[in-house]
Protein backbone atom coordinates (compact mmCIF):
# COMPACT_ATOMS: atom_id res chain seq x y z
CA UNK A 1 0.00 0.00 0.00
CA UNK A 2 2.87 2.37 0.82
CA UNK A 3 4.32 1.71 -2.65
CA UNK A 4 0.97 2.53 -4.27
CA UNK A 5 0.73 5.70 -2.18
CA UNK A 6 4.24 6.84 -3.18
CA UNK A 7 3.52 6.13 -6.83
CA UNK A 8 0.22 8.03 -6.59
CA UNK A 9 1.91 11.06 -5.00
CA UNK A 10 4.65 10.89 -7.63
CA UNK A 11 2.01 10.79 -10.39
CA UNK A 12 0.22 13.82 -8.91
CA UNK A 13 3.54 15.69 -8.92
CA UNK A 14 4.41 14.56 -12.44
CA UNK A 15 1.01 15.64 -13.76
CA UNK A 16 0.84 18.79 -11.63
CA UNK A 17 -1.29 20.86 -13.99
CA UNK A 18 -3.87 18.15 -14.65
CA UNK A 19 -4.09 17.31 -10.95
CA UNK A 20 -4.50 20.98 -9.98
CA UNK A 21 -7.33 21.41 -12.49
CA UNK A 22 -9.10 18.36 -11.04
CA UNK A 23 -8.66 19.50 -7.44
CA UNK A 24 -9.86 23.03 -8.25
CA UNK A 25 -12.88 21.69 -10.16
CA UNK A 26 -13.89 19.45 -7.26
CA UNK A 27 -13.28 22.33 -4.82
CA UNK A 28 -15.52 24.65 -6.86
CA UNK A 29 -18.26 22.03 -7.09
CA UNK A 30 -18.05 21.44 -3.33
CA UNK A 31 -18.05 25.21 -2.72
CA UNK A 32 -21.21 25.73 -4.76
CA UNK A 33 -23.06 22.73 -3.34
CA UNK A 34 -22.09 23.48 0.25
CA UNK A 35 -22.93 27.18 -0.19
CA UNK A 36 -26.44 26.08 -1.13
CA UNK A 37 -26.48 23.74 1.87
CA UNK A 38 -25.32 26.55 4.15
CA UNK A 39 -28.04 28.86 2.87
CA UNK A 40 -30.77 26.25 3.28
CA UNK A 41 -29.62 25.19 6.74
CA UNK A 42 -29.69 28.76 8.01
CA UNK A 43 -32.93 29.63 6.23
CA UNK A 44 -34.48 26.53 7.75
CA UNK A 45 -33.32 27.55 11.22
CA UNK A 46 -34.78 31.04 10.75
CA UNK A 47 -38.09 29.62 9.57
CA UNK A 48 -38.25 27.19 12.48
CA UNK A 49 -37.63 30.12 14.80
CA UNK A 50 -40.37 32.12 13.14
CA UNK A 51 -42.78 29.20 13.30
CA UNK A 52 -42.14 28.79 17.02
CA UNK A 53 -42.71 32.48 17.72
CA UNK A 54 -45.94 32.72 15.78
CA UNK A 55 -49.22 33.43 17.50
CA UNK A 56 -52.78 33.78 16.30
CA UNK A 57 -54.59 37.08 16.79
CA UNK A 58 -58.38 36.62 16.87
CA UNK A 59 -60.25 39.97 16.46
CA UNK A 60 -63.71 40.18 18.01
CA UNK A 61 -66.77 41.62 16.31
CA UNK A 62 -67.62 45.15 17.49
CA UNK A 63 -70.10 45.15 20.33
CA UNK A 64 -69.17 41.79 21.74
CA UNK A 65 -70.31 41.99 25.34
CA UNK A 66 -67.91 41.62 28.23
CA UNK A 67 -69.91 38.71 29.65
CA UNK A 68 -69.36 36.68 26.40
CA UNK A 69 -65.60 37.13 26.62
CA UNK A 70 -65.21 34.42 29.22
CA UNK A 71 -67.13 31.87 27.07
CA UNK A 72 -65.15 32.76 23.95
CA UNK A 73 -61.88 32.41 25.82
CA UNK A 74 -62.95 29.03 27.21
CA UNK A 75 -64.06 27.82 23.76
CA UNK A 76 -60.69 28.77 22.30
CA UNK A 77 -58.82 27.19 25.15
CA UNK A 78 -60.69 23.91 24.60
CA UNK A 79 -59.26 23.59 21.08
CA UNK A 80 -56.57 20.91 20.98
CA UNK A 81 -53.13 22.47 20.59
CA UNK A 82 -53.91 25.81 22.23
CA UNK A 83 -51.60 26.53 25.12
CA UNK A 84 -52.47 30.02 26.25
CA UNK A 85 -55.16 32.59 25.47
CA UNK A 86 -54.92 36.19 26.67
CA UNK A 87 -57.36 39.00 26.12
CA UNK A 88 -56.15 42.31 24.74
CA UNK A 89 -58.68 45.05 25.00
CA UNK A 90 -58.90 47.65 22.28
CA UNK A 91 -57.65 50.31 24.74
CA UNK A 92 -54.64 48.23 25.61
CA UNK A 93 -53.95 47.57 21.92
CA UNK A 94 -54.19 51.29 21.18
CA UNK A 95 -51.68 52.07 23.91
CA UNK A 96 -49.29 49.47 22.52
CA UNK A 97 -49.65 50.87 19.04
CA UNK A 98 -48.89 54.40 20.24
CA UNK A 99 -45.83 53.10 22.04
CA UNK A 100 -44.60 51.26 18.97
CA UNK A 101 -45.14 54.21 16.67
CA UNK A 102 -43.20 56.58 18.99
CA UNK A 103 -42.72 59.86 17.07
CA UNK A 104 -45.41 59.03 14.50
CA UNK A 105 -47.93 58.50 17.31
CA UNK A 106 -49.20 62.09 16.80
CA UNK A 107 -51.13 60.77 13.76
CA UNK A 108 -53.25 58.74 16.14
CA UNK A 109 -54.15 61.90 18.16
CA UNK A 110 -56.45 63.09 15.40
CA UNK A 111 -58.61 59.99 15.53
CA UNK A 112 -62.07 60.57 17.03
CA UNK A 113 -62.36 57.04 18.29
CA UNK A 114 -60.19 53.96 18.81
CA UNK A 115 -60.43 51.97 15.54
CA UNK A 116 -58.85 48.84 16.99
CA UNK A 117 -61.02 45.86 17.95
CA UNK A 118 -60.84 43.77 21.11
CA UNK A 119 -58.76 40.67 20.49
CA UNK A 120 -57.44 37.41 21.86
CA UNK A 121 -53.79 36.53 21.55
CA UNK A 122 -53.46 32.74 21.21
CA UNK A 123 -50.27 30.74 21.64
CA UNK A 124 -49.91 27.14 20.61
CA UNK A 125 -48.30 24.18 22.35
CA UNK A 126 -44.86 23.09 21.01
CA UNK A 127 -46.33 20.14 19.14
CA UNK A 128 -48.88 22.34 17.37
CA UNK A 129 -46.53 24.93 15.94
CA UNK A 130 -46.31 23.33 12.49
CA UNK A 131 -48.01 25.44 9.87
CA UNK A 132 -50.70 22.82 9.03
CA UNK A 133 -51.71 22.54 12.71
CA UNK A 134 -51.75 26.31 13.19
CA UNK A 135 -53.93 26.62 10.11
CA UNK A 136 -56.32 24.02 11.53
CA UNK A 137 -56.59 25.86 14.87
CA UNK A 138 -57.02 29.20 13.06
CA UNK A 139 -59.89 27.80 10.95
CA UNK A 140 -61.68 26.57 14.08
CA UNK A 141 -61.31 29.96 15.79
CA UNK A 142 -62.40 31.84 12.67
CA UNK A 143 -65.60 29.79 12.52
CA UNK A 144 -66.67 31.03 15.94
CA UNK A 145 -69.57 33.52 15.64
CA UNK A 146 -67.99 36.28 17.76
CA UNK A 147 -64.77 36.32 15.78
CA UNK A 148 -64.61 38.80 12.96
CA UNK A 149 -61.14 38.10 11.64
CA UNK A 150 -57.99 36.32 12.49
CA UNK A 151 -54.37 37.00 11.67
CA UNK A 152 -51.36 34.73 11.89
CA UNK A 153 -47.94 34.76 10.35
CA UNK A 154 -48.23 31.22 9.02
CA UNK A 155 -50.34 32.63 6.22
CA UNK A 156 -47.35 34.35 4.65
CA UNK A 157 -44.91 31.91 6.19
CA UNK A 158 -46.62 29.14 4.23
CA UNK A 159 -46.21 31.08 1.00
CA UNK A 160 -42.59 31.72 1.89
CA UNK A 161 -42.14 28.01 2.65
CA UNK A 162 -43.46 27.14 -0.81
CA UNK A 163 -40.94 29.49 -2.42
CA UNK A 164 -38.26 28.14 -0.12
CA UNK A 165 -39.14 24.56 -1.12
CA UNK A 166 -38.77 25.58 -4.76
CA UNK A 167 -35.29 26.94 -3.99
CA UNK A 168 -34.50 23.77 -2.10
CA UNK A 169 -35.50 21.69 -5.11
CA UNK A 170 -33.32 23.89 -7.33
CA UNK A 171 -30.51 23.38 -4.79
CA UNK A 172 -30.85 19.59 -4.90
CA UNK A 173 -30.96 19.65 -8.70
CA UNK A 174 -27.87 21.84 -8.91
CA UNK A 175 -26.13 19.70 -6.30
CA UNK A 176 -26.89 16.63 -8.42
CA UNK A 177 -25.67 18.33 -11.59
CA UNK A 178 -22.44 19.44 -9.94
CA UNK A 179 -21.96 15.94 -8.54
CA UNK A 180 -22.32 14.38 -11.99
CA UNK A 181 -20.11 17.08 -13.55
CA UNK A 182 -17.41 16.49 -10.93
CA UNK A 183 -17.56 12.72 -11.53
CA UNK A 184 -17.15 13.21 -15.28
CA UNK A 185 -14.32 15.69 -14.88
CA UNK A 186 -12.59 13.25 -12.55
CA UNK A 187 -13.18 10.40 -14.98
CA UNK A 188 -11.80 12.52 -17.79
CA UNK A 189 -8.69 13.46 -15.83
CA UNK A 190 -7.94 9.83 -15.04
CA UNK A 191 -8.66 8.98 -18.68
CA UNK A 192 -6.12 11.58 -19.80
CA UNK A 193 -3.60 10.27 -17.27
CA UNK A 194 -4.14 6.72 -18.56
CA UNK A 195 -3.82 7.92 -22.15
CA UNK A 196 -0.59 9.77 -21.37
CA UNK A 197 0.79 6.68 -19.68
CA UNK A 198 -0.64 3.99 -21.94
CA UNK A 199 2.82 2.85 -23.01
CA UNK A 200 3.93 2.58 -19.38
CA UNK A 201 0.79 0.62 -18.48
CA UNK A 202 1.35 -1.74 -21.41
CA UNK A 203 4.95 -2.34 -20.30
CA UNK A 204 3.84 -2.89 -16.69
CA UNK A 205 1.45 -5.58 -17.88
CA UNK A 206 4.12 -7.24 -20.01
CA UNK A 207 6.56 -7.47 -17.11
CA UNK A 208 3.97 -9.15 -14.90
CA UNK A 209 2.31 -6.33 -12.98
CA UNK A 210 -1.10 -7.27 -11.63
CA UNK A 211 -4.24 -5.23 -12.35
CA UNK A 212 -4.19 -4.19 -8.68
CA UNK A 213 -0.63 -2.91 -9.04
CA UNK A 214 -1.58 -0.87 -12.12
CA UNK A 215 -4.94 0.44 -10.91
CA UNK A 216 -4.12 0.95 -7.20
CA UNK A 217 -2.17 4.20 -7.61
CA UNK A 218 -4.90 5.66 -9.87
CA UNK A 219 -7.48 5.03 -7.15
CA UNK A 220 -5.25 6.51 -4.45
CA UNK A 221 -4.51 9.48 -6.71
CA UNK A 222 -8.22 10.18 -7.24
CA UNK A 223 -9.00 9.73 -3.53
CA UNK A 224 -6.24 12.24 -2.68
CA UNK A 225 -7.59 14.65 -5.28
CA UNK A 226 -11.16 14.18 -3.99
CA UNK A 227 -10.06 14.81 -0.40
CA UNK A 228 -8.02 17.89 -1.29
CA UNK A 229 -10.84 19.22 -3.49
CA UNK A 230 -13.43 18.63 -0.76
CA UNK A 231 -11.29 20.24 1.94
CA UNK A 232 -10.41 23.14 -0.35
CA UNK A 233 -14.08 23.77 -1.14
CA UNK A 234 -15.09 23.70 2.53
CA UNK A 235 -12.14 25.95 3.48
CA UNK A 236 -13.10 28.46 0.77
CA UNK A 237 -16.70 28.42 2.00
CA UNK A 238 -15.60 28.87 5.61
CA UNK A 239 -13.43 31.90 4.76
CA UNK A 240 -16.24 33.45 2.69
CA UNK A 241 -18.71 32.69 5.48
CA UNK A 242 -16.51 34.33 8.12
CA UNK A 243 -16.07 37.46 6.00
CA UNK A 244 -19.77 37.78 5.20
CA UNK A 245 -21.13 36.79 8.62
CA UNK A 246 -18.94 39.30 10.49
CA UNK A 247 -20.24 42.06 8.20
CA UNK A 248 -23.84 40.92 8.58
CA UNK A 249 -23.57 40.63 12.36
CA UNK A 250 -22.09 44.12 12.59
CA UNK A 251 -24.91 45.58 10.48
CA UNK A 252 -27.83 43.68 12.04
CA UNK A 253 -27.61 42.93 15.72
CA UNK A 254 -30.69 40.85 15.53
CA UNK A 255 -31.55 37.43 16.82
CA UNK A 256 -33.04 36.30 13.53
CA UNK A 257 -29.70 36.71 11.78
CA UNK A 258 -27.76 34.37 14.03
CA UNK A 259 -26.25 32.52 11.07
CA UNK A 260 -24.22 29.41 11.73
CA UNK A 261 -21.65 27.45 9.67
CA UNK A 262 -22.34 23.88 8.62
CA UNK A 263 -22.10 21.29 11.36
CA UNK A 264 -18.91 19.15 11.51
CA UNK A 265 -21.00 16.09 10.57
CA UNK A 266 -22.27 17.90 7.51
CA UNK A 267 -18.94 19.11 6.16
CA UNK A 268 -17.28 15.78 6.94
CA UNK A 269 -20.12 14.25 4.92
CA UNK A 270 -19.38 16.64 2.04
CA UNK A 271 -15.67 15.74 2.12
CA UNK A 272 -16.60 12.03 2.12
CA UNK A 273 -18.87 12.77 -0.82
CA UNK A 274 -16.03 14.42 -2.75
CA UNK A 275 -13.80 11.41 -1.99
CA UNK A 276 -16.56 9.25 -3.39
CA UNK A 277 -16.70 11.51 -6.47
CA UNK A 278 -12.97 10.92 -6.97
CA UNK A 279 -13.30 7.17 -6.53
CA UNK A 280 -16.32 6.91 -8.83
CA UNK A 281 -14.67 8.99 -11.57
CA UNK A 282 -11.61 6.76 -11.37
CA UNK A 283 -13.69 3.58 -11.36
CA UNK A 284 -15.62 4.63 -14.49
CA UNK A 285 -12.42 5.56 -16.31
CA UNK A 286 -10.48 2.45 -15.40
CA UNK A 287 -13.40 0.19 -16.23
CA UNK A 288 -13.72 1.85 -19.60
CA UNK A 289 -10.07 2.22 -20.59
CA UNK A 290 -8.18 -0.60 -18.95
CA UNK A 291 -10.18 -3.47 -20.37
CA UNK A 292 -7.53 -4.72 -22.71
CA UNK B 1 -4.55 -32.43 -23.63
CA UNK B 2 -4.07 -30.24 -20.60
CA UNK B 3 -3.14 -33.35 -18.68
CA UNK B 4 -0.17 -34.01 -20.92
CA UNK B 5 2.28 -33.12 -18.16
CA UNK B 6 5.91 -33.68 -18.85
CA UNK B 7 8.26 -32.66 -16.09
CA UNK B 8 11.06 -31.87 -18.52
CA UNK B 9 8.83 -29.63 -20.69
CA UNK B 10 8.36 -26.01 -19.86
CA UNK B 11 6.43 -24.98 -22.97
CA UNK B 12 4.19 -27.23 -25.04
CA UNK B 13 2.22 -26.24 -28.13
CA UNK B 14 -0.53 -28.44 -29.54
CA UNK B 15 -1.70 -27.71 -33.08
CA UNK B 16 -1.55 -23.98 -32.60
CA UNK B 17 -2.96 -21.69 -35.30
CA UNK B 18 -2.97 -17.92 -35.36
CA UNK B 19 -5.05 -15.91 -37.82
CA UNK B 20 -5.35 -12.19 -38.36
CA UNK B 21 -8.69 -12.05 -40.16
CA UNK B 22 -8.23 -14.31 -43.16
CA UNK B 23 -4.41 -14.10 -43.03
CA UNK B 24 -2.72 -17.15 -41.51
CA UNK B 25 0.20 -16.03 -39.32
CA UNK B 26 0.92 -19.44 -37.78
CA UNK B 27 -0.32 -22.79 -39.04
CA UNK B 28 -0.57 -25.98 -37.00
CA UNK B 29 2.46 -25.53 -34.75
CA UNK B 30 3.16 -28.33 -32.30
CA UNK B 31 6.23 -27.92 -30.19
CA UNK B 32 7.91 -29.03 -27.01
CA UNK B 33 10.43 -26.82 -25.21
CA UNK B 34 12.38 -28.53 -22.45
CA UNK B 35 13.61 -26.87 -19.29
CA UNK B 36 17.06 -25.30 -19.64
CA UNK B 37 16.95 -25.41 -23.45
CA UNK B 38 18.46 -22.71 -25.62
CA UNK B 39 16.26 -22.39 -28.68
CA UNK B 40 16.44 -20.17 -31.71
CA UNK B 41 13.36 -19.47 -33.75
CA UNK B 42 14.68 -18.62 -37.13
CA UNK B 43 13.17 -17.56 -40.40
CA UNK B 44 12.79 -14.64 -42.77
CA UNK B 45 10.86 -11.46 -41.88
CA UNK B 46 7.15 -12.14 -41.70
CA UNK B 47 7.66 -15.85 -40.99
CA UNK B 48 5.80 -15.54 -37.67
CA UNK B 49 8.71 -15.56 -35.19
CA UNK B 50 7.54 -12.58 -33.12
CA UNK B 51 3.93 -13.78 -33.27
CA UNK B 52 4.97 -17.15 -31.88
CA UNK B 53 6.83 -15.48 -29.00
CA UNK B 54 3.80 -13.29 -28.22
CA UNK B 55 1.59 -16.37 -27.94
CA UNK B 56 3.82 -17.78 -25.18
CA UNK B 57 3.13 -14.91 -22.78
CA UNK B 58 -0.44 -14.24 -23.95
CA UNK B 59 0.59 -11.05 -25.70
CA UNK B 60 -2.01 -12.36 -28.12
CA UNK B 61 -4.46 -15.26 -27.82
CA UNK B 62 -4.21 -18.32 -30.05
CA UNK B 63 -6.89 -18.77 -32.70
CA UNK B 64 -6.85 -22.54 -32.40
CA UNK B 65 -4.94 -25.12 -30.42
CA UNK B 66 -3.53 -25.07 -26.91
CA UNK B 67 -0.38 -23.90 -25.17
CA UNK B 68 0.92 -25.06 -21.82
CA UNK B 69 3.55 -23.00 -20.01
CA UNK B 70 5.07 -24.52 -16.90
CA UNK B 71 1.85 -26.41 -16.26
CA UNK B 72 -0.47 -23.48 -16.98
CA UNK B 73 -3.00 -23.93 -19.75
CA UNK B 74 -3.07 -20.53 -21.45
CA UNK B 75 -6.61 -20.89 -22.73
CA UNK B 76 -7.83 -21.19 -19.13
CA UNK B 77 -6.06 -18.19 -17.63
CA UNK B 78 -8.37 -15.33 -16.72
CA UNK B 79 -7.33 -11.75 -17.47
CA UNK B 80 -6.85 -11.11 -13.75
CA UNK B 81 -4.28 -13.90 -13.50
CA UNK B 82 -2.19 -13.22 -16.59
CA UNK B 83 0.49 -11.62 -14.41
CA UNK B 84 1.23 -15.01 -12.84
CA UNK B 85 2.06 -16.32 -16.31
CA UNK B 86 4.09 -13.27 -17.30
CA UNK B 87 6.22 -13.45 -14.18
CA UNK B 88 7.55 -16.75 -15.49
CA UNK B 89 9.07 -14.84 -18.40
CA UNK B 90 11.75 -12.25 -18.83
CA UNK B 91 11.05 -10.61 -22.15
CA UNK B 92 13.57 -8.73 -24.28
CA UNK B 93 11.61 -6.82 -26.87
CA UNK B 94 12.90 -5.87 -30.27
CA UNK B 95 12.12 -2.21 -29.53
CA UNK B 96 13.34 -2.56 -25.88
CA UNK B 97 10.05 -1.23 -24.43
CA UNK B 98 11.69 0.86 -21.72
CA UNK B 99 9.56 3.54 -20.05
CA UNK B 100 11.07 6.74 -21.40
CA UNK B 101 10.04 8.89 -18.41
CA UNK B 102 11.57 6.59 -15.81
CA UNK B 103 15.23 6.09 -14.99
CA UNK B 104 17.11 2.90 -15.81
CA UNK B 105 16.84 1.96 -12.12
CA UNK B 106 13.04 2.43 -12.10
CA UNK B 107 12.63 0.51 -15.34
CA UNK B 108 14.51 -2.49 -13.99
CA UNK B 109 13.00 -2.18 -10.49
CA UNK B 110 9.49 -2.27 -11.95
CA UNK B 111 9.56 -6.07 -12.24
CA UNK B 112 10.46 -6.52 -8.57
CA UNK B 113 8.10 -3.73 -7.49
CA UNK B 114 5.24 -5.42 -9.32
CA UNK B 115 5.91 -8.72 -7.57
CA UNK B 116 5.83 -7.00 -4.18
CA UNK B 117 9.49 -7.16 -3.20
CA UNK B 118 10.81 -4.95 -0.40
CA UNK B 119 12.50 -1.66 -1.30
CA UNK B 120 15.82 -2.55 0.28
CA UNK B 121 16.00 -5.83 -1.62
CA UNK B 122 15.04 -4.06 -4.86
CA UNK B 123 17.83 -1.44 -4.45
CA UNK B 124 20.43 -4.13 -3.89
CA UNK B 125 19.25 -6.48 -6.61
CA UNK B 126 18.85 -3.83 -9.31
CA UNK B 127 22.33 -2.43 -8.68
CA UNK B 128 23.79 -5.91 -8.84
CA UNK B 129 22.06 -6.75 -12.14
CA UNK B 130 23.03 -3.42 -13.70
CA UNK B 131 26.62 -4.08 -12.66
CA UNK B 132 26.45 -7.50 -14.36
CA UNK B 133 25.18 -6.02 -17.63
CA UNK B 134 27.75 -3.23 -17.37
CA UNK B 135 25.58 -0.11 -17.13
CA UNK B 136 25.66 0.60 -13.39
CA UNK B 137 26.97 4.08 -14.09
CA UNK B 138 23.77 4.81 -16.07
CA UNK B 139 21.48 3.91 -13.16
CA UNK B 140 19.87 7.37 -13.00
CA UNK B 141 19.80 8.03 -16.73
CA UNK B 142 16.60 8.16 -18.74
CA UNK B 143 16.39 5.63 -21.61
CA UNK B 144 16.34 8.22 -24.43
CA UNK B 145 19.79 9.40 -23.31
CA UNK B 146 21.28 5.88 -23.72
CA UNK B 147 22.83 4.32 -26.82
CA UNK B 148 21.08 1.39 -28.53
CA UNK B 149 23.45 -1.10 -26.89
CA UNK B 150 22.92 0.42 -23.45
CA UNK B 151 19.14 0.37 -23.89
CA UNK B 152 19.34 -3.28 -24.93
CA UNK B 153 21.43 -4.07 -21.85
CA UNK B 154 18.91 -2.28 -19.65
CA UNK B 155 16.19 -4.39 -21.29
CA UNK B 156 18.21 -7.55 -20.57
CA UNK B 157 18.69 -6.42 -16.95
CA UNK B 158 14.94 -5.97 -16.63
CA UNK B 159 14.35 -9.40 -18.17
CA UNK B 160 16.66 -11.24 -15.77
CA UNK B 161 16.20 -9.26 -12.54
CA UNK B 162 13.10 -11.19 -11.44
CA UNK B 163 14.91 -14.53 -12.00
CA UNK B 164 12.31 -15.83 -14.46
CA UNK B 165 12.13 -19.41 -15.67
CA UNK B 166 12.20 -18.47 -19.34
CA UNK B 167 13.75 -15.64 -21.30
CA UNK B 168 12.11 -14.65 -24.56
CA UNK B 169 14.26 -12.45 -26.76
CA UNK B 170 12.96 -10.96 -29.97
CA UNK B 171 15.86 -10.01 -32.28
CA UNK B 172 18.04 -9.13 -29.27
CA UNK B 173 21.05 -8.14 -31.36
CA UNK B 174 19.19 -6.83 -34.38
CA UNK B 175 20.36 -3.23 -34.28
CA UNK B 176 23.60 -3.64 -32.33
CA UNK B 177 27.26 -3.56 -33.31
CA UNK B 178 29.14 -6.86 -32.88
CA UNK B 179 30.68 -5.91 -29.49
CA UNK B 180 27.31 -5.00 -27.99
CA UNK B 181 25.78 -8.11 -29.55
CA UNK B 182 28.46 -10.27 -27.91
CA UNK B 183 27.72 -8.73 -24.50
CA UNK B 184 24.01 -9.50 -24.89
CA UNK B 185 24.74 -13.00 -26.09
CA UNK B 186 27.02 -13.70 -23.12
CA UNK B 187 24.32 -12.49 -20.75
CA UNK B 188 21.83 -14.90 -22.32
CA UNK B 189 24.37 -17.73 -22.16
CA UNK B 190 25.01 -16.92 -18.53
CA UNK B 191 21.29 -17.08 -17.76
CA UNK B 192 21.11 -20.43 -19.57
CA UNK B 193 24.14 -21.73 -17.68
CA UNK B 194 22.30 -21.01 -14.44
CA UNK B 195 19.44 -23.31 -15.44
CA UNK B 196 17.17 -20.91 -17.33
CA UNK B 197 15.38 -21.58 -20.59
CA UNK B 198 16.12 -19.17 -23.44
CA UNK B 199 14.08 -18.71 -26.60
CA UNK B 200 15.47 -16.27 -29.13
CA UNK B 201 13.69 -15.17 -32.28
CA UNK B 202 16.26 -14.05 -34.82
CA UNK B 203 17.31 -14.18 -38.42
CA UNK B 204 20.94 -13.51 -37.42
CA UNK B 205 22.77 -16.68 -38.59
CA UNK B 206 26.02 -15.52 -36.99
CA UNK B 207 24.36 -15.31 -33.59
CA UNK B 208 22.97 -18.85 -33.97
CA UNK B 209 26.35 -20.21 -35.11
CA UNK B 210 28.15 -18.66 -32.11
CA UNK B 211 25.67 -19.94 -29.55
CA UNK B 212 24.52 -23.42 -30.38
CA UNK B 213 21.24 -24.98 -29.25
CA UNK B 214 18.15 -25.99 -31.17
CA UNK B 215 16.88 -24.14 -34.20
CA UNK B 216 13.21 -24.02 -35.09
CA UNK B 217 12.84 -22.99 -38.69
CA UNK B 218 9.67 -21.02 -39.52
CA UNK B 219 8.48 -20.12 -42.99
CA UNK B 220 5.18 -18.46 -43.81
CA UNK B 221 3.82 -19.43 -40.41
CA UNK B 222 4.73 -23.11 -40.70
CA UNK B 223 7.31 -24.93 -38.64
CA UNK B 224 9.64 -26.52 -41.19
CA UNK B 225 11.84 -28.39 -38.80
CA UNK B 226 13.71 -28.55 -35.54
CA UNK B 227 17.48 -28.86 -35.90
CA UNK B 228 20.02 -29.22 -33.11
CA UNK B 229 23.30 -27.46 -33.85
Amino acid sequence: MATYYHRAVQDIRDNGFLSSVTIITIALSVLIVSAFALFFTNANNVMNYWEKGVKIMAYLKPGTSQKNLHDIKRNIQEIYGVQDVSFISKEEAFKKLKKQMKRQSSILMNLNENPLPDAFEIRMTMSSQRSEKVEEIATKIESMPSIEDIEYAQKWLKQFTNIFDLFRLAGYTMGGIFFIAAVFIMANTIRLAIYMRREEIEIMRLVGASEKFIKGPFYIESIIQGTLGGMGGIAALFITFKLISSNVENSFKYELLDIKFLSPEFYCGIILCSIFVGWLGCYISLKQFLKA
Amino acid sequence: MSDGKDNSSIIQLFHVHKYYGSKKALVDISLNVSKNEFIFISGPSGAGKSTLLRLFYLGEPVSEGQILVDGMNLSRISRKKIHFLRRKFGIIFQDYKLISTKTVFDNVALVLDASGKKRKFIEKKVRSVLRTVGIEQKINALPPSLSGGEQQRAAVARAVVGIPKIILADEPTGSLDSDSADIILNLLKNFHAHGGTVIVATHDKELIRKTGGRILQLKQGRLLGSTPI
